[in-house]
């Protein structure tokens, strides 16, 4: 494969080279009723590295983000940002979370509202800030869209398009941290080339962490340095990207890989 | 082609008798010529020609929006209201473009087969898999109770639990009602089957699974597949030549390995670098 950024070489260097910017200990997370959604989980996400969350349906990646960016608390463990505990704060004292940490989710229509207009979707998060139409016209040059887009609704929009509006507004306060939570699933093979070129793109431009959560292995593959691999609510295995998926120690992770081969794997082994 | 022309060797493909219709081996069992599919004007489908030989297994793949999927729709007759066809669908001696609904549906899940991606939509919510696996017999003239023995056989065949024939769609996984959906496509051992993103929606280990249960069935049997997908892995792995599709025409067709290693058109190339 080529033209990605790790092409399937991971840039293990840079891993391991910031300080922790976001720390996961212990994290349990039972619902009403007993269901254990997290049991246990822990990991880092260095400063400037990606970090992605790999699983399949019910592993708990998603409970993994809502945690992460505090829209849940885990009835057990800690969340730490920056140094600062985020797992019990109330609403009102996370404020420098929302600033700090955004996210783009899967579906950009079901996150956009459909009444807004694009320039005020992104501006939303900046609340009354002075020289928004100005930080708009940077965010629409930064994602790749028309300055006239701003104009518009959503729905006039393509879906690669849309999800390039949601990375606007999620990059629009200046996050250190973007989570990107199944962010190309819905997309096209060809868009989401596009979307995943230029997260890596903008993640150079400004620095962001990352954290991928995604049930594709291919994605996380070429986007990640280090990657967990999740399963029922704990996590399998995890990390360097290269070590993991070239040499996995868990059985699961092991028939997780086995059944997603990459393209040139088939290719190869059809010789 | 009458029935019972498609005796099942044990041996797979080349044991297969294509007698009836009048084509030796590596004849067309299909073959799609000039085929359009348009609303008015516009054409979703242009002017697309290939042919598949009995027991040939070929992807046809292309971004989303290319026509893939509405050539497999028009090949079964099943074009969304509003879209017509033009040109030609030869199915062994028979024209399906502007056949009668009565012809097409005698052929539907007897002599074409098919396995689409959401299965929810494709099953009675109201109706017990084990009926509905039976029906797709006893719609084509399997007396109820052989049909149901039958059925036994084929959910036991896609490595489902006896069990299930019971069970309602909505009490299944998605993987399993893809599995129900493909016990009944194979039913009547369809001479093609045809696959458009059937595995799409379901978790990577669950994919591969029912990929290597369709491999399997089609191998056994020596179905003619045509397998839509926009996962390339997936169509290197099962199979043989492929074909591009873009803007809903051909652009670019062979054996699987050959365009997806050195693809000649700029827009496989796209594809197969997009490719993860």
């Amino acid at each position: 494969m080529t033209g990605g950024p790790n092409d399937g070489q991971t840039r293990t260097g840079t891993a391991t080279d910031g300080d922790v910017l976001v720390s996961v200990r212990d994290l349990e997370r039972t619902y009403r009723g007993g269901v254990e959604a997290l049991r246990g989980v822990s990991f880092d996400v260095r400063r400037g590295s990606r970090f992605g969350i790999v699983g399949e349906s019910g592993s708990g990646k998603s409970t993994v983000v809502r945690l992460l960016a505090a829209l849940d608390r885990p009835t057990g463990g800690s969340v730490t940002f920056d140094g600062t505990r985020i797992d019990h704060l109330r609403d009102r004292d996370l404020g420098f979370l929302r600033k700090r940490l955004q996210i783009v989710f899967q579906d950009p229509m079901g996150s956009l509202d459909p009444r807004m207009r694009v320039r005020d979707i992104i501006s939303e998060p900046l609340g009354r800030a002075r020289g928004r139409d100005e930080r708009v016209a940077e965010l629409l040059d930064a994602v790749g869209l028309p300055g006239d887009a701003g104009r518009k609704y959503p729905h006039q929009f393509s879906g690669g398009q849309r999800q390039r509006i949601s990375i606007a507004r999620a990059l629009a306060p200046r996050p250190e941290v973007l989570i990107a939570d199944e962010a190309v699933s819905a997309l096209d093979v060809l868009v989401r080339k596009q979307i995943l070129d230029l997260l890596d793109r903008l993640a150079g431009e400004f620095s962001l962490t990352m954290v991928f959560v995604s049930h594709d292995l291919g994605v996380v593959r070429r986007v990640c340095d280090e990657v967990a691999v999740m399963r029922r609510g704990e996590i399998v295995e995890q990390g360097p990207v290269a070590d993991v998926y070239d040499a996995p120690r868990s059985e699961y992770t092991r028939s997780l890989v086995a059944a997603a081969p990459r393209l040139e794997t088939v290719l190869s082994e059809k010789e | 082609m009458t029935q019972g022309d498609y005796s099942q060797g044990p041996y797979g493909r080349v044991e297969r008798n294509y007698g009836a219709l009048g084509s030796t081996f590596g004849e067309a069992l299909v073959s799609v010529e000039g085929l359009t599919v348009a609303q008015g004007e516009r054409r979703f489908v242009d002017d697309v020609s290939f042919t598949l030989a009995p027991g040939e297994r070929v992807g046809l793949i292309g971004a989303s929006g290319s026509g893939k999927s509405l050539t497999a729709s028009a090949i079964m007759g099943l074009l969304p209201e509003g879209l017509t066809a033009s040109g030609s669908v030869r199915f062994g001696d028979r024209e399906l473009v502007g056949a009668s609904e009565r012809t097409l549906s005698r052929l539907r899940g007897k002599e074409l087969g098919m396995v689409f991606q959401e299965p929810m939509t494709a099953l009675n919510p109201a109706m017990r898999v084990g009926r509905q696996v039976a029906e797709a017999l006893t719609v084509h003239g399997t007396s109820r109770r052989e049909a149901t023995d039958r059925a036994r056989e084929l959910l036991d065949r896609v490595g489902l639990p006896e069990r299930t024939a019971r069970a309602y769609p909505h009490e299944l996984s998605g993987g399993q009602r893809q599995r129900v959906l493909l016990a009944a496509a194979l039913a009547n051992d369809p001479a093609l089957l045809l696959c458009d993103e059937p595995t799409t929606a379901l978790d990577v280990t669950v994919q591969a699974q029912v990929l290597e249960l369709i491999a399997e069935a089609v191998r056994e049997r020596g179905t003619t597949l045509l397998f839509i997908t926009h996962d390339l892995a997936v169509v290197a792995s099962v199979c043989e030549r492929v074909l591009v599709c873009r803007d809903g025409r051909i652009i670019e067709e062979g054996p699987v390995r050959a365009v997806l290693s050195e693809p000649e058109h700029e827009y496989t190339r796209r594809l197969v670098e997009a490719a993860l």
